[in-house]
């Protein structure tokens, strides 16, 4: 279906990536927002908060990250798109329910516009260091999906795009941006309502009485009902069977744990988004994401010049990691070279990926600002060395 | 035009990331040009260091900071000092004359042209415009972005009702860059 063009705001803007998230959402049918503003996000919220009244939906500001991580999941079983948005502090306490999205598979986005970290760390500093909290922050097994945009065009474009996997997968989607992604400022084209594709809720076409609300086809995702709506639901952070009632039994928790799993794992293909440049023939290969992707450019454009073929591959989705692609790489280059602003998180998931097949260099940076492209050109001279 | 970079440095509270995104928007939105614009501020909303980055370019922009601009438009003695050294040499200074005293730091080569900007918004109603003021002289001096471009910028990123006093303001230190380049090439 397409976009409702109340929550368009069709033109040309100059924008920043915050408020231009906030837009992504609004035309992806996001009517529902909770959150505790903080550094460097809260310009997501305070534009939602001023835009929706025109539009029609909610906003919340809660008393803290636990209880608008917990608010949004309510909205969605109540029918609506909903997100929440935070940093890293606010990040580390929505876990808890992060988990609870995961296995309750509620469609909702969590924003984080990352800051250097751990703890309180550098409030108005940009950072990529939560790029494995997300992937394995709640206790037990489940997968998520995570997008990584480097442009304020691409917090609107892929915005849209997270709430519509949302939807597909049933699972939480994180948006990671960083301050300097979120507070940088440029054009962002944004189109008619009548060319954005929207992924409307996989509403159950059955009756009640014949629904079981965790009960699912070919493809592993069940489909749902809004609470209110004379069906008889279920939905619990108790490991449950497919009418949504706690069973606690190793069965039960199998089937239930490895559902959670595939319907993600078994579809990764479908979820590689990366951006291929000059990967033909290059020896060596830059995985980079985010803001981290615009400064590589830099150290790769100089890198080129002195005579090394440098290509780049940047990850628009993250999560889940696109191994295939890393393997297939790794049998015809010298040498990965991952630059993150992160101590070499990422880098960690290339190195699994290409086993032992290429070396991979990690580019290391504690966050606070970008790296120096020197630093990045450094490694790429001494990986094609 | 070469890919052009500009530092906007104050005080918070001076206008000084408005004076970055009316550039900005300027280039990106009304003149056909990319432009890509990055902020710094501290903690406090007002009085502490503040400053933007913006890079104009015609094609897009990848690396997104400023690191030894073309132009600095620079509105506090602070400001002055931090980001005078990251000049380029044969950089241009644009300052606020009644605040700034330019010395000897000025790199081999660099141009520097004051406004007393301040006193300008003072004589015009609110000492609030400085920033449109050094705008405006931006827009003079450079020549960079077409008149019409930034005059656009400044309407649509003012306050509603502030339109006519900010265009003044615009105009002010527009037409002052104008007579300071003519009187310096004469």
């Amino acid at each position: 279906m397409k976009a409702d063009p109340k929550g368009v705001l069709t033109g040309v803007h100059f924008m920043d990536g915050d408020h231009a998230a906030c837009e992504g959402a609004l035309a992806a049918g996001c009517r529902f927002a909770a959150g505790y503003p903080i550094t460097p996000s809260t310009e997501v919220v305070e534009r939602f908060a001023s835009r929706i009244p025109l539009i029609g939906g909610v906003f919340i500001q809660l008393e803290d990250e636990i209880a608008s991580s917990i608010a949004i999941q309510g909205a969605v079983w109540a029918g609506k798109k909903a997100m929440t948005v935070t940093s890293g502090p606010g990040l580390s306490l929505m876990m808890e329910h992060v988990g609870l999205a995961a296995i309750t598979e509620t469609p909702c986005v969590f924003v984080d516009v990352q800051r250097g970290g751990p703890s309180t760390g550098l409030p108005t500093l940009p950072a990529q260091g939560d790029m494995m909290q997300v992937k394995w922050g709640s206790h037990g097994d489940y997968e998520i999906i995570a997008l990584s945009p480097n442009s304020p065009q691409e917090c609107f474009d892929l915005m849209i795009k997270a709430f519509n996997l949302a939807e597909i997968y049933r699972a939480p989607v994180f948006f990671m941006m960083d301050e300097v992604v979120g507070h940088m400022t440029e054009r962002v084209h944004i189109p008619e309502a009548s060319a954005i594709e929207i992924v409307e809720r996989r509403w159950t076409k059955k009756r009640p009485g014949e629904y079981r609300v965790y009960e699912s086809g070919a493809d592993l995702v069940p489909e749902m009902v809004k609470a209110g709506d004379a069906y008889r639901i279920h939905v619990t952070g108790l490991t449950h069977d497919e009418k949504g009632y706690p069973v606690m039994n190793a069965a039960a928790q199998g089937k239930m744990v490895q559902r959670l799993m595939d319907k993600i794992r078994l579809r990764k293909d479908e979820l590689v988004d990366v951006r291929r440049e000059a990967l033909e023939g290059a020896e060596i290969v830059v995985v980079s994401f985010g803001i981290t992707s615009r400064v590589a450019g830099r150290a790769i454009a100089e890198a080129r010049r002195k005579g090394v073929k440098v290509g780049h591959l940047r990850l628009v989705v993250a999560w889940p990691f696109p191994s295939a692609v890393i393997q297939d790489l790794a049998k015809r280059v010298k040498a990965f070279v991952v630059p993150e602003l992160n101590m070499g998180q990422m880098a960690l998931e290339v190195e699994r990926a290409a086993f032992g097949r290429a070396p991979v260099v990690s580019v290391p940076h504690a966050g606070g600002t970008v790296h120096e492209p020197q630093a990045i050109l450094d490694k790429i001279l001494e990986a094609a060395r | 035009m070469p890919k052009t970079e500009i530092r906007v440095g104050g005080l918070g509270g001076q206008g000084v990331i408005l004076c970055g995104i009316i550039i900005g928007k300027a280039a990106a939105l009304h003149d056909g040009k990319h432009a890509t614009l990055i902020q710094a501020f501290g903690p406090e909303a007002r009085g502490s260091a503040c400053s933007a980055q913006v890079t104009v370019d015609e094609s897009a922009i990848g690396y997104p900071y400023v690191k030894q601009p073309d132009i600095l438009i620079l509105m506090s003695p602070d400001a002055y000092k931090q980001f005078i050294k990251q000049l380029k040499p044969g950089g241009l200074v644009l300052y606020e004359s009644d605040l700034i005293k330019v010395g000897r730091e000025l790199p081999e080569g660099a141009k520097a042209l004051g406004i007393p900007a301040t006193r300008f918004a003072e004589e015009l109603g609110r000492r609030l415009v400085l920033n449109i003021v050094m705008t405006g002289f931006f827009a003079g001096t450079t020549e960079l972005l077409s008149y019409q471009a930034v005059e656009k910028a400044v309407v649509d990123s003012v306050p509603k009702g502030t339109e006519e006093l900010n265009l003044k303001a615009f105009k002010k230190g527009y037409e002052y860059g104008r007579q300071l380049v003519a009187a310096k090439s004469a």
